[in-house]
């Protein structure tokens, strides 16, 4: 019988999930990056690095970009960024919310001088402009990577999230159904792991998909300016090599064109699949 | 109004303090030695390499004791002295951010206050109005998910190099030098256009979501209600939702600071426009560490100034924290 229910519900759900146009856009963008970044270097017949055909030649069935100023394939270096941009959003996204999970949830739950002093700590590293500290950061780093610079972007963007949802699990603390658990003797860790959370899992959701998003756009932002990996290719670092060798004034547009288009769609296409998800989650928001 | 006040401050302190000590420690911790760096750029012969290496490491301080060298530095930073320039040896540290400050505040100033304006009034005419609602939204959300350089780069091919009607690079002609004269202002804004542009725009979709979501929070709320079932206009109503709507929106304001200086400082690389980004570049490329350290504090401080305005424009604005009524 419960089963029933659990099953009808779930139906429902995914019946307003496919009605929802705004995540059904969202996630075929994401998925399709996706994919490419998983299978796109099959395609590629070059490495994106090495020097391999006619220079600033336009996309072509050879090279579908086109190619660099040095004859480098564009394709190739863009599949290669897509991939690394996903994984910094997922590693730099992930962490973060990690983090905000724990200083949230402890200090929702715990209250009074626990919440107090992590509530400054928030705060501090809400109000420093955490690109400038990654800045300073990364400067005096002489070989850096990929996973280095999403832990890097893990540990400065936390505080959204951590506000969030601190702010939810005390209001969620003081209802019955945790009441009940506290009097039960339950350990404050398993409350928080199976009455707490499960109640806020939307939330948790929407607020790593952000957390990814906002990683994607600092690690662009980095790799821009010159303090992204020093190995490797990334679309922040594509549009810091075609602005640096003149791309601009040679009018070889489909060198910088992709890489941003492609942040662009990847990241709304996330805010989007967030919207989605939001009218999902609270049928206020639904359109009629 | 004094507990919000004095809450605020401790932040901004504590944090500044914070920001200081990390300034001053993180070339002490990471691996390499700027000075043998910068000395190993130079290639000189071995002896005076010697010479120099003891020469800076005592111009710079970095043969005393740690504490010592920790103190010193708080001093220098209370003075002024945030060290010399490598990269534009001799001039200090200090000297050089000065000259680029004025082109950060006249592009940021105007970026931010016209489109949070602008972006405020477009969010709340889109709000629940259908049509504006469903073309509008998904453009904005786009909007806010371009990367600041690409857009800079666009509008730099788009208008720059096809169209030709602006420059793309520097901040006034290079034939000109600084005068007081109507060509030579009309050749800043010139150069300012598109950089102010692109910062603009995108700042302005950020802006107009937020209003739009906040809007239809507000009147969602049990006194929109209460107004429609008294029936009130519908125009009354929204100018209720908006009021009490604006406030998030200051502090978001605060709260975007960050994220607005890092796509400052990149539309700056972008368009060669000689702020502090532009400069920034220069010293990562040049490995001038001092000067980065000292746009680091730079920014720092702006950013909690600007910080410290926002929240004596809230309070001015939110007659609940003049009375003590909100706690944060």
């Amino acid at each position: 019988m419960a089963e029933a229910k659990d099953k009808k519900k779930r139906n429902e759900f995914l019946y307003f999930a496919f009605r929802n146009n705004k995540l059904k856009v969202g996630i075929s963008i994401v998925l399709f990056f996706l994919v490419l970044a998983a299978v796109g270097a099959l395609f590629t017949k070059h490495d994106p690095e090495a020097f391999v055909g006619p220079l600033s030649d336009p996309p072509s069935s050879e090279f579908w970009f086109g190619t660099t100023v040095f004859g480098q394939d564009v394709f190739a270096q863009f599949v290669a960024g897509v991939r690394a941009t996903f994984i910094v959003g997922a590693l730099g996204g992930g962490l973060a919310t990690l983090i905000g999970m724990l200083v949230g949830f402890v200090a929702g739950y715990r209250g009074g001088m626990v919440d107090e002093s992590l509530n400054v700590l928030t705060n501090i590293v809400l109000v420093i402009p955490t690109f400038a500290l990654l800045l300073i950061i990364s400067a005096y780093f002489e070989v850096r990577g990929l996973i280095l610079e999403s832990v890097f972007i893990g540990l400065t963007s936390w505080p959204w999230a951590a506000r969030a949802i601190r702010s939810q699990t005390l209001s969620l603390r003081s209802r019955e159904f945790v009441d009940l658990a506290r009097m039960s003797g339950m350990k404050p860790l398993r409350i928080i792991f199976t009455e707490i959370a499960p109640n806020m899992m939307s939330y948790l959701v929407m607020a790593f998909i952000l957390q990814f998003g906002g990683a994607i756009l600092i690690a662009a932002t980095l790799d821009f300016i010159g303090l992204g990996p020093t190995t490797g290719f990334s679309l922040g670092i594509m549009m810091q090599y075609a602005v640096l060798w003149g791309a601009l004034p040679l009018g070889t547009w489909w060198w910088f064109v992709p890489p941003g288009a492609a942040i662009a769609a990847i990241v709304g296409a996330l805010y989007f699949m967030n919207v989605g998800l939001d009218e999902l989650f609270n049928p206020k928001l639904r359109e009629t | 109004m004094r507990r919000y006040f004095g809450r605020k401050l401790l932040i901004y302190l504590v944090t500044f303090f914070l920001a200081v000590t990390i300034d001053w420690l993180i070339p002490r911790l990471t691996p390499g030695d700027p000075i043998q760096n910068m000395l190993a750029r130079a290639a000189l012969n071995a002896n005076a390499a010697e010479t120099m290496y003891t020469y800076y490491t005592h111009a710079f301080r970095l043969d005393l004791p740690i504490w010592q060298q920790y103190l010193n530095f708080w001093n220098a930073l209370f003075h002024g002295d945030l060290g010399i320039s490598t990269y534009l040896f001799p001039t200090p540290v200090a000297d050089v951010i000065k000259d680029a400050v004025p082109y950060d505040i006249f592009l940021l100033l105007p970026a931010i206050l016209l489109s949070w304006w602008a972006g405020n009034k477009f969010g709340a005419f889109a709000a629940r109005t259908k049509r504006l609602d469903n073309t509008a939204l998904p453009i904005a959300y786009l909007l806010t998910a371009t990367p600041y350089m690409w857009l800079g780069i666009l509008l730099a091919w788009l208008f720059g190099i096809i169209l030709g009607w602006f420059p793309i690079a520097g901040a006034y002609s290079y034939t000109m030098g600084t005068e007081l004269s109507w060509t030579f202002v009309g050749s800043v804004l010139h150069h300012w256009f598109l950089p102010f542009a692109s910062l603009f725009i995108i700042f302005f979709g950020g802006w107009a979501i937020g209003m739009r979501n906040m809007i239809i929070y507000e009147l969602e709320a049990d006194y929109s209600h209460y107004l429609e079932a008294l029936g009130a206009p519908r125009k009354l109503i929204r100018k209720y939702a908006f009021r009490n709507a604006i406030l998030p929106q200051i502090t978001g304001l605060a709260l975007q600071l960050g994220v607005i200086v890092a796509g400052a400082l990149v539309t700056e690389v972008v368009f060669s426009y000689p702020g502090i980004g532009y400069l920034i570049l220069a010293a990562i490329q040049n490995q001038d560490y001092f000067l980065v350290q000292g746009c680091f504090l730079f920014i720092i401080m702006g950013v909690l100034l600007a910080n410290f305005l926002i929240d004596i424009a809230y309070v001015i604005v939110d007659p609940r924290t003049r009375k003590g009524m909100v706690g944060e």
